[in-house]
């Protein structure tokens, strides 16, 4: 454990929160004093979340004290935690997009409801406090024209505003370009200059690494401690959250290249470049870029969820009717989208029910439902990908996000999916999930199938794919055959260059 | 072993959660059983059945015995049937008197002088007969029966339970509909209109096949054209929700008006009375065996077959996926499109029944009929739990819903609330329902 050090900004002691059937945080100490950085590490529901909140006044604790510069601010409301001057910035930032930024600066602290505004002085404070974040925008543009970036340095400012003298990252570079994610790095580096007490959490070791003085990692629940960020190497900080000894990060696999499965000739559409490209039966095929050079909308244009302008699609040699979901499952196209939550799924629905949402049509006799059939190969998927789950009927939103991955990929191998496109198969997944996955993916290309992985993480791209093609605004770029030899420079340069088209 | 019982419980919980109103639902009757108890003297076959007992084991058959009785439909029915009791209990002298003091008065001097009659009558009589009884020397030693008082809550009398039944036969029929329409995430605010709009295409339909000598087949044709019309109604809402991308809210809206006005050019503003007596068998007719009205037994099977469908076919299953996410469901290969446009298609059908139901029940088509049905159909959905955001809610819950906004009306009318009153009471209920089982849901 650490030594606790005598001039904390924020103490927490013995933190404890439960909800019905879970034990969220058991007994929690962590504590941050001005000038320092603690990252708080480790895999989804491990509780970091929940201990978040405790701290912002969203949740009150079932026992422990939250103490800000020796003041008690335990079970305060989050209004009055945010007063005392803790700021959280959440994953889901909390702005009024038709409002311009110095309003959503100011959103709820103006001086009176009916007294006009000094527009000319908020503006002037607006100025100052972007500038201190080193962020050029004109306080008078609407929030909905910013990017997602530039709207987290708003939030950050808006902390600023009000004093804030503990500020809490919640995943920050998440949706970030690297090169928003090294502008924001700067920005926390600089508050930490200024004496403020960060907490940043993140999946990402790497940046971790960068920016803590010490980490905080967290299992099941459990605060294990907290380490000095230069004691404790990447692999040690996993097997700290996973909680056992690391396998290789890339399961490795045999490559046996079968006949080509998805074969795309010139398909084009909406920001998609006509473009052509196969992949084979066997082969796990890369699909690598920057975020929005669309590889998104190139493969959904595969898959049918949008209407192509030009091209063609055919699976194991037979054409597709383009722009048809039904038309793409029936032919053997999969598609797991990158927002499990928003298109993968209904959370709404048992994790059963969502297995089976793709099969009915198979199953059922004449529109009933083979209840039986259907828990039965669920179950059988369940054990096979090792899904965890309360039961059959739990709902499908309750589920960790590697867990919703291994529910939709059960859902395609149901079905029998030839080719299989996953796009950012491990976002928002745990570490130790993440293998799980991986070996998934390796497990769908030994069987046979063709598997197209979109991914914004190089190292993964590299680890997994035996072939990988990159865009770059539209278009592919380029293609590197050897995945193996390649390093993430190549792939960038492919990335942001204007290469020539090929593909 | 905590956390166990924890889940258990939590798991309980939610299944049971669905029908939450359940609780509401008998609590009120409690409310109301106790509110409305109160002296009850038996009517009718059972009025004859208690007597005929007491006088079989009094055993004087030879008596006289005279059965007074008004001349309404209730009382002939005991005066009928103590009269056919008597009879096969061997009683050799029975008469019977049905009319009014007067000729109650008649009855009793032509009683014989000297028989220490019977004289059986109901409660509401007691008073004239003990009259003319004071006046009459001759029936010094008459008996005079009636059945005895008991204590009972006028709410739950078989009647009045029948009564609730039938008053919310048209908004739960329609309330079925509405309630996979508002599972999609959608709302269909046409259904009021489409209701008088089928009553009146039903009554003048029947009209044209024949008036008052329209048979069952052109009864049936009727009712089955004014449904059809309304699906179609529904069916063309569903479409502009699904090809141009309309809010449901708006394209029902539109429905609205348009159905309401049509109701209107084709009974060119009248009622249309024009009905034989068999077009009331739908909604008055009661079927012989439990005495319920044939649009609650209709009202029965359909919660019965929308249950199934919801809860046993792919179909329920897509309806559910399309309210709680229709892009996952579209990537999953549901024809989300298809399954919009059944459920406008089937709530219009169904608001089309609710018409031609309303119709039969008052044996009139007006354009009148339905207003302001729309608000008590989405009542009874929301009462009954489902979430107007979509994806979630249960069929047997509607009908829940629809019983306690029925049972709410009904309590108030037997104690005597008056009507603007009972308006605020119902507008509260229904908040306080919902409001209860939101509190319930968060907790949970």
């Amino acid at each position: 454990m650490t030594v606790s050090s005598p001039n904390s900004l924020l103490r927490l002691t013995g933190v404890r929160k439960t909800f019905p059937g879970v034990i969220a945080v058991a007994d929690a100490d962590l504590h941050v004093t001005a000038g320092e950085v603690v990252a708080l590490v480790g895999e989804n529901g491990a509780g970091k979340s929940t201990l978040i909140k405790v701290i912002a006044g969203a949740h009150a604790p079932d026992r422990g004290t939250v103490e800000l510069a020796g003041r008690d601010i335990t079970g305060l409301s989050p209004s009055r935690v945010a007063e005392a001057g803790v700021a959280v910035i959440y994953q889901e930032l909390s702005q009024v997009p038709g409002l311009t930024v110095r309003d959503n600066l100011f959103l709820g602290r103006e001086p009176s409801l009916l007294k006009p505004l000094d527009r000319a002085a908020e503006t002037r404070r607006a100025r100052e406090v972007l500038a201190r974040l080193g962020c050029d925008v004109d306080p008078d543009t609407p929030i909905s024209r910013l990017d997602l970036a530039r709207r987290q340095l708003v939030e950050i400012a808006r902390a600023l505003l009000s004093d804030a003298r503990v500020l809490i990252l919640d995943e920050p570079t998440a949706a970030l370009t690297p090169r928003e994610t090294e502008r924001l790095f700067a920005v926390v580096d600089e508050l930490r200059e200024q004496g403020l007490g960060l907490v940043f959490i993140s999946h990402r070791l790497d940046e971790v690494a960068r920016l803590a003085d010490r980490i905080a990692v967290m299992r099941d629940g459990d605060m294990l401690g907290a380490w000095n960020a230069a004691d404790v190497d990447r692999r040690r900080l996993i097997e700290l959250m996973v909680g056992r000894p690391l396998e290789q990060e890339f399961p490795p696999r045999e490559v046996a290249l079968g006949a080509p499965l998805l074969e795309v000739a010139e398909l084009g559409g909406p920001g998609v470049a006509p473009a052509s490209f196969a992949a084979h039966a066997g082969e796990v095929l890369g699909l690598a870029g920057l975020v929005g050079a669309g590889r998104t909308e190139l493969m959904r244009l595969v898959f049918g969820a949008d209407r192509p302008t030009s091209g063609s699609v055919r699976v194991d040699g037979r054409r597709v009717r383009p722009g048809s979901p039904r038309a793409g499952i029936a032919a053997g196209l999969a598609l797991l989208t990158e927002d499990r939550k928003g298109q993968g799924l209904v959370l709404g629905l048992s994790a059963r029910e969502n297995f089976a949402l793709g099969n009915l049509d198979r199953w059922s006799r004449g529109g009933w439902l083979d209840h039986a059939h259907e828990a039965g190969a669920f179950a059988r998927h369940v054990a096979r990908l090792g899904i965890k789950l309360s039961g059959p009927d739990q709902h499908a939103g309750e589920l960790s996000g590697g867990n919703q991955q291994k529910l939709l990929v059960a859902r395609w191998l149901e079905r029998d999916a030839r080719v299989v496109i996953v796009d950012e198969p491990t976002r928002g997944i745990d570490v130790g999930a993440k293998h799980d996955i991986y070996e998934l993916i390796n497990d769908l290309a030994a069987a046979g199938k063709a598997v197209v992985v979109i991914s914004s993480e190089l190292p993964e791209v590299l680890g997994v794919c035996d072939r990988i093609l990159v865009m770059h605004e539209g278009r592919i770029t380029g293609e590197i055959s050897e995945p193996a030899t390649a390093s993430q420079a190549d792939v960038m340069a492919l990335a942001v260059a204007k290469a020539d088209h090929g593909s | 072993m905590a956390l166990e019982m924890m889940n258990l419980v939590h798991g309980l919980r939610r299944r049971m959660s669905g029908y939450g109103m359940l609780g509401v639902l008998l609590l009120l009757c409690v409310l109301f059983s106790v509110l409305t108890l109160q002296e009850q003297f038996a009517t009718g076959a059972d009025a004859a059945g208690e007597l005929a007992d007491v006088m079989v084991d009094d055993g004087r058959r030879d008596h006289p015995v005279l059965i007074v009785a008004r001349d309404s439909a209730d009382e002939r029915e005991f005066l009928e049937a103590l009269d056919s009791r008597l009879n096969e209990a061997g009683f050799t002298g029975v008469r019977t008197v049905a009319g009014g003091p007067p000729e109650f008065r008649a009855a009793c001097e032509a009683l014989p002088v000297d028989g220490q009659p019977f004289i059986a009558t109901l409660q509401g009589n007691l008073p004239s007969v003990r009259a003319i009884q004071g006046s009459l020397p001759h029936l010094e030693h008459a008996t005079i029966i009636a059945p005895r008082a008991y204590r009972w809550p006028t709410f739950l009398l078989a009647d009045n339970l029948r009564n609730i039944a039938n008053q919310i036969a048209v908004i739960a029929i329609v309330a079925v509909g509405m309630t996979l329409v508002i599972i999609t995430a959608g709302i269909d605010l046409s259904v009021g209109s489409l209701i008088a709009l089928s009553a009146v295409v039903c009554a003048w339909l029947v009209q044209a096949l024949g008036g008052q000598a329209a048979g069952p087949g052109a009864l049936f044709v009727a009712a089955l054209g004014a449904m059809i019309l309304s699906g179609l109604a529904g069916l063309f809402s569903g479409a502009m929700v699904v090809r141009f991308r309309l809010p449901p809210f708006i394209a029902t809206l539109a429905m609205m008006q348009v159905a309401s006005g049509a109701a209107y050019i084709i009974a060119k503003g009248r009622p249309i009375y024009d009905a034989p007596e068999a077009f009331t068998t739908l909604g008055r007719g009661v079927d012989p065996m439990v005495g319920l009205p044939w649009a609650v037994w209709l009202m029965l099977v359909l919660y019965g077959v929308a249950h199934v469908v919801m809860s046993r076919t792919a179909l329920g299953r897509y309806v559910y996926a399309v309210g709680g996410n229709p892009e996952a469901a579209r990537l999953a290969g549901v024809r989300t499109g298809g399954v919009l446009l059944f459920v406008y298609a089937l709530c219009g059908v169904l608001a089309g029944l609710g018409g031609v139901v309303m119709a039969s029940q008052l044996k009139s088509g007006a354009p009148t009929y339905g207003l302001m049905y729309e608000l008590y159909v989405i009542a009874a959905v929301v009462v009954g739990g489902t979430s107007l955001a979509g994806g979630e809610g249960r069929v047997l819950g509607t009908l829940i819903g629809a019983f306690i906004i029925a049972v709410i009306q009904n309590g108030m009318n037997l104690t005597n609330v008056e009507s603007y009153t009972q308006k605020v009471v119902l507008g509260l209920v229904i908040l306080g329902a919902v409001l209860l089982d939101r509190l319930r849901a968060r907790r949970g």
